[in-house]
């Protein structure tokens, strides 16, 4: 089942087309990520989807329905300019947010609770905003975000911003509630920042969906049998097996990374006892494209 | 709850918990009771004895003793001089200053009144010098008199006051009618939703600007529309200025009552106090001051405190949603001057008009000006307690309900494109092509 399935969507600001028949479809309990550069489109489809603004052309599914305005409470959204009031008391906007989405006082002053103090930042409930730290701030936000239990939860340029310690938590708690069956959107434009977490992708360039796939597929279709071997030892192996061609050595302090391509993967073993037999291996990793290079390679090619 | 009335609920709480509401709330009607108390309190302060050392030189005063305030002691201008005089009012200090009236060789009149002097330590109050002149001249004027042989009793019995009762004919009963009342009324009632306007629309504004420089718009319209957002803020921020409002008429007029009840005690009835402001002390005026508290009874109250709740929300609401679309199109309040200023020129238009309202309430110009959405909250109000006819102010509200519409209409599509514009500041011509996006 499909969480969202956009089908042509098109939106235009006066003369200026901002997306253009966007077919996205995103699978339920996974982790999508939506990727492209800045101005490529991806606020505005994200947008679209939490019903902040509509499209011109083209629906919209949610969980199978038409997007309707009820569905807005099934939608956490942490957009890009996020903020809070600064001269209100922190507990009392986290309230405020949590009834706007529609939820009831009682039940939302609960759950903030069980969340103030899952983060560490119960003592700040009755302080002003203004007198948070930034990274306090920032959990506040994602409380507010999480809180209602949504089906589907839109993150814009989630980690920008974050220290890498709240970065981590963020990601973990993500992840958590992922496990739990909730559909993540990710939307970034610092392709190497998700990588790691989504399963599927999209790549926007340009108003327009350039490739759309399962990130595993879509990497494997950039496979050349290159695998990196990151080795120490005196001297190289004279000779390597048949079918095994050594690409180029890089000297990281006291560790070289070498690179090589194999005729077939069942050369692998072969190669590493070759490398044992002159050295310590620490490590082999097949050699994939990273997405933001698969990026690079899309738009260049779209334009030769 | 509703997700409005939640809004309106934060908005209004936000606001009235504020140190500054609370305080403007308090000190508001203080200042108000020291205006409205003050002018009468200080006239009814017993004022300060001054003696006026006098060398009158040609006896022009008659030994006159002055009045309870300004007592006059006569020099015998035989024994004393001009240097004599200046020298006692500066080493005494039980003079207040010394006045020197000289003779001159031929005793004119004329020569003698530009040759009044007075001497002093530092300035000579205004109300005594006042009371100084207005006295001589009157001597002199006297004297004049004599000399050209007429008496001046002639005159002063010759004097005539005219006082004009004014009839209104235009309704059956005839009534008699007075123009003071009126335009006090009309002319504070129009003051006061310009003043309403004003604050409560730039707090709109600024409301807008907060939310959106603060970048937590975008969290609060993905929960619900926009359009709900701005007349959540709307409305809650017209209840605080309605909670003010209140505040400030309950207290004021308390402060009032118990102020002159304390400290004025029998000597006044608070209802001349209003009166007070206008007395000069002197009985003619008090009198038609009076008979002017009487005329208020023949303004229709219940009509204009009726109209006037109408205008004061009418006109907000049509100036607060221009105010929220330009909050909503800039990124701060410097940005903002440059779309202010037009939607604040009819405001300003009609607190000119207002004045020429008080002369001539009838004229074309105002007439009109009542009926155009953007002047006729203040102009209306002004022109109401001269009556107007009843057609008349029905279509001006109808036109003001169907200006409000629209401006919450256009207020509403310039507000959702704005709010999620950052940087740039937008073109009149950019606002206008923000109308036509679909939403």
């Amino acid at each position: 089942m499909l969480a969202i399935d956009c089908k042509g969507v098109q939106k235009r600001y006066g003369d200026k087309t901002v997306l253009q028949d966007i077919d996205l479809s995103v699978e339920r309990g996974k982790i999508f990520g939506l990727l492209g550069p800045n101005g490529a489109g991806k606020t505005t489809l994200i947008r679209i989807i939490n019903q902040i603004t509509g499209p011109d052309k083209g629906e919209v599914y949610f969980f199978g329905e038409k997007l309707r305005r009820a569905h807005i409470s099934r939608v956490g959204y942490l957009p890009e300019e996020r903020g809070l009031y600064r001269k209100m008391k922190v507990g009392e906007q986290a309230l405020y947010l949590a009834q706007l989405k529609g939820m009831k006082s009682a039940e939302a002053k609960k759950k903030l609770k069980y969340w103030f103090e899952k983060f560490d930042i119960i003592n700040w409930w009755d302080k002003e905003v203004e007198s948070l730290s930034k990274g306090m701030a920032q959990k506040v936000q994602f409380i507010v975000t999480v809180l209602h239990e949504p089906d589907l939860l839109i993150f814009d340029e989630p980690f920008s911003g974050f220290d890498p310690v709240n970065a981590n938590l963020i990601r973990d708690e993500i992840l958590e509630i992922n496990q739990k069956g909730t559909t993540i959107l990710f939307s970034t434009h610092r392709m190497e920042s998700v990588e790691e977490l989504c399963e599927s992708i999209a790549l926007i360039h340009e108003s327009k969906v350039l490739v759309q796939s399962p990130l595993r597929a879509l990497k494997d279709s950039y496979r050349d049998h290159s695998w990196e071997v990151e080795w120490t030892g005196e001297v190289l192996p004279s000779a390597f097996p048949e079918g095994v061609v050594l690409k180029s050595i890089n000297e990281r302090g006291d560790s070289r990374n070498l690179l090589f391509t194999v005729a077939s993967d069942t050369l692998l073993p072969e190669l590493i006892s070759t490398m044992l037999k002159s050295g310590t291996v620490y490590g082999m990793r097949e050699k994939l494209p990273t997405l933001q290079e698969i990026f690079i390679e899309r738009v260049t090619e779209k334009k030769v | 709850m509703g997700k409005i009335a939640i809004i309106i609920r934060r908005e209004y709480l936000s606001r009235v918990r504020k140190k500054s509401f609370l305080i403007l709330t308090l000190v508001g009607p203080i200042l108000f009771a020291i205006l409205a108390i003050a002018p009468s309190a200080i006239m009814l302060l017993p004022d300060e004895e001054r003696i006026i050392l006098v060398l009158d030189q040609p006896n022009l005063m008659d030994q006159n003793k002055g009045s309870d305030e300004v007592q006059f002691q006569y020099a015998n201008p035989d024994k004393y001089t001009v240097d004599k005089i200046k020298e006692m009012v500066r080493t005494d200090e039980k003079f207040y200053a010394a006045l020197f009236v000289p003779s001159g060789e031929s005793w004119d009149p004329d020569f003698i009144s530009k040759n009044i002097t007075f001497f002093s330590r530092g300035d000579v109050n205004v109300q005594v010098q006042s009371f100084v002149s207005s006295f001589l001249q009157k001597q002199i004027t006297n004297e004049k008199l004599r000399v050209m042989g007429v008496d001046p009793e002639l005159i002063s019995g010759a004097k005539t006051n005219v006082s004009i009762r004014n009839i209104d004919v235009s309704k059956e009963e005839e009534s008699e009618t007075s123009a003071g009342p009126k335009m006090a009324v009309g002319f504070l009632s129009g003051f006061l939703i310009y003043f309403f306007i004003f604050i409560y629309g730039s707090m709109v504004m600024r409301s807008v600007i907060e939310e959106k420089t603060n970048r937590i718009v975008e969290v609060i319209i993905s929960s619900v529309k926009p359009f709900q957002l701005l007349m959540g803020k709307i409305a809650g921020v017209a209840l605080v200025g309605i909670t003010q409002f209140a505040i400030w008429v309950v207290l004021t007029s308390g402060i009032v009552f118990a102020v002159s009840a304390i400290f004025l005690g029998n000597m006044v009835d608070p209802e001349s106090l209003i009166a007070g402001q206008n007395l000069g002390g002197d009985d003619e005026i008090s009198a038609a001051v009076i008979t002017g508290l009487d005329y208020l009874g023949m303004i229709n109250f219940p009509l204009i405190i009726s109209c006037f709740l109408f205008y004061f929300i009418g006109g907000y609401l049509l100036y607060g949603s221009f105010m929220a679309a330009v909050g909503s199109a800039v990124d701060s309040e410097t940005d903002a001057q440059q779309f202010v200023l037009p939607v604040s020129i009819p405001l300003i238009l009609s607190i000119i008009v207002l004045m020429r309202i008080m002369t001539n309430p009838d004229s074309t110009l105002i007439t009109v000006l009542s009926m155009v959405p953007l002047t006729s909250p203040i102009i209306m109000m002004a022109r109401l307690p001269f009556g107007v006819p009843i057609p008349e102010l029905l279509l001006s509200m109808a036109l003001l309900i169907g200006a409000i519409l629209l401006s919450v209409w256009i207020a509403g599509k310039i507000y959702r494109t704005g709010i999620l514009m950052y940087g740039k500041k937008p073109t009149f011509k950019e606002l206008y092509k923000w109308l036509f996006f679909r939403e």
